[in-house]
């Protein structure tokens, strides 16, 4: 077989695979939310639906599948259609770029870890986040009701308000590791210094207002608790999504938590190490154990996200906006600031 | 070869946005039908080999410029526009002029400038060499483009702002 149809196969492979394991992970993650909190307040969560309450993301999908699929009159029926598959099509297209260990060797290729590897990975998933502001936008206009257009437009401002902060927390990253190429970041963050302590940008890289900067304009891309004002029951009725049913409800529900596994995996690649942990075994168990610190670093960052989501109140709006433009962007700008004078002083990671 | 179909296709499919943009009567129609041309730009810069502006054509222009133009039309509640009784004289004459009219334009730029065409992939843009030349050859204009942002971004709120905080002497 040559290289190019190696690479055919191997990508056709990977991306079902990667599909696959999302759409695991993102039912998965529901799971675990609902367990989380559900302890957090002192309660079960789902156990009752198989062992732990493990089936109940089954129960969960057959429920979203066979219910009635409701059209309300009056909607601008194409972007109601559409705006529900732009969120979930931009969730899933950001996972093509992020790598999850490093090469495997099977049948005596080297197949990487990651669908694909472009030089610009951090830019793709940037700008795929800001295609998906189009979906919420959408959603909220075309469902001809006041609450739901209220809603998404709060939502999509958020959205684009704390993008900048996003951005502008990762091009610490970027001045650090000198690369927009993911793998190349995780790279850089290979090693330890001072005998035991692991190179991650965290630590090294003085990245550590960076990753809390992050970490808050993830929430609120995301619409998570204690951002999440455009879709809570208590004040819009559920904001953009109120007017969806069935199907359309899953796949806006589907976006929102792979954005957040998205996001997690963003972090742990840029800040926590990536995939880099100790190595030991044998070759088989080599193989593997990258992905597997990998998955354990992005299961700890979502453990976070569902603590928080469990634990504080959430802002009202003007206090949202005050915040991400008043406060975190100030803040980002000078994280910026003080890496690239670091970084002038020192020099970066790689030399 | 591949090049050239992709950029054929995209060209097409950027065009076939332009027109729509014209003939759509809702304006979110052309709204998005105006994100479909930025998006296949994108695509075009990414077959010149100008990867760096092709992703910042869509972070900058399809994913935030054309947004605030999206909000501006859901909160202006633009609906559809009315159309009238076009004059059909004009139709007949005027859409194979106007592409009469194009071909002429094209076919001397191309048989008369010094110009050549960029072959595809000619021009890597990766984002080092980018950034050495924005803060080493283009520090002065990047510097001034900032200055200009900055004054729209003063004109639009003093547009903006409530008429009681204007110059006292121009109230009405």
């Amino acid at each position: 077989m040559s290289s190019f149809e190696v690479f055919i196969v191997a990508s056709i492979v990977k991306i079902v695979l990667v599909i696959l394991v999302l759409l695991t992970a993102v039912a998965y993650t529901v799971w675990l939310e609902r367990k989380i909190v559900g302890h957090m307040q002192n309660r079960w969560g789902p156990s009752r639906v198989g062992p732990f309450g493990l089936l109940q993301p089954l129960a969960d999908g057959a429920k979203f599948l066979l219910k009635e699929d409701l059209t309300p009159p009056h909607v601008y029926k194409p972007l109601f259609i559409a705006a529900p598959m732009i969120a979930v099509v931009c969730a899933l297209t950001s996972i093509s770029v992020i790598p999850f260990g490093t090469s495997i060797p099977i049948l005596g290729h080297a197949i990487p870890m990651q669908i694909t590897d472009i030089n610009i990975g951090l830019l793709l998933i940037l700008g795929v986040t800001s295609v998906g502001v189009y979906g919420v936008a959408l959603a909220g206009w075309s469902s001809n009701s006041k609450y739901s257009l209220l809603g998404g437009l709060r939502a999509s401002a958020q959205m684009i308000s704390y993008e900048i902060c996003l951005g502008l927390s990762l091009v610490g990253v970027l001045i650090v590791s000198g690369s927009f190429s993911l793998r190349e970041i995780v790279q850089s963050q290979s090693g330890h210094f001072w005998g035991f302590l692991p190179k991650w940008n965290i630590l090294h890289g003085g990245q550590l207002l960076g990753f809390f900067i992050y970490l808050m304009a993830a929430y609120a891309e995301t619409n998570r608790i204690p951002f999440d004002l455009p879709e809570a029951e208590t004040e819009l009725v559920a904001g953009y999504h109120t007017e969806y049913s069935a199907m359309k409800f899953a796949m806006f529900f589907m976006a929102e938590y792979a954005n957040m596994i998205t996001v997690a995996c963003l972090a742990t690649l840029l800040f926590l190490g990536g995939w880099g942990g100790p190595i030991f075994g044998p070759p088989v168990l080599q193989a593997i154990l990258p992905t597997f610190w990998f998955v354990a670093k992005v299961f700890v960052f979502l453990f976070v996200y569902i603590w928080v989501r469990g634990t504080l109140p959430r802002f009202r709006y003007d206090q949202l906006m005050a915040f991400g433009w008043k406060f975190l962007f100030p803040l980002a700008v000078a994280n910026l600031v003080v890496t690239a004078l670091l970084v002038a002083l020192f020099g970066t990671s790689r030399g | 070869m591949l090049h050239l179909v992709l950029f054929l296709v995209f060209g097409a499919i950027c065009v076939a946005g332009a027109i729509n943009l014209l003939a759509q009567s809702h304006p979110i129609s052309s709204a998005l039908s105006l994100v479909v041309v930025m998006a296949s730009l994108a695509v075009e810069y990414l077959l010149l080999g100008a990867e760096f502006v092709a992703a910042v054509q869509v972070i900058v222009y399809a994913g935030a410029v054309m947004v605030l133009f999206v909000f501006v039309i859901m909160l202006l509640n633009a609906g559809e526009e009315e159309r009238t009784k076009g004059s059909h004289v004009a139709l007949i004459l005027g859409v194979p002029g106007v592409l009469a009219g194009g071909l002429l334009v094209a076919w001397v730029l191309i048989e008369r400038s010094g110009t050549q065409t960029v072959a595809l992939g000619a021009l890597p843009g990766f984002p080092k060499a980018i950034g050495n030349l924005l803060f080493h050859e283009f520090l002065l204009p990047f510097e001034v483009t900032s200055i200009l942002v900055l004054i729209a971004i003063m004109g639009a709120v003093v547009l903006a702002s409530s008429p009681e905080t204007k110059a006292p002497g121009k109230e009405s």
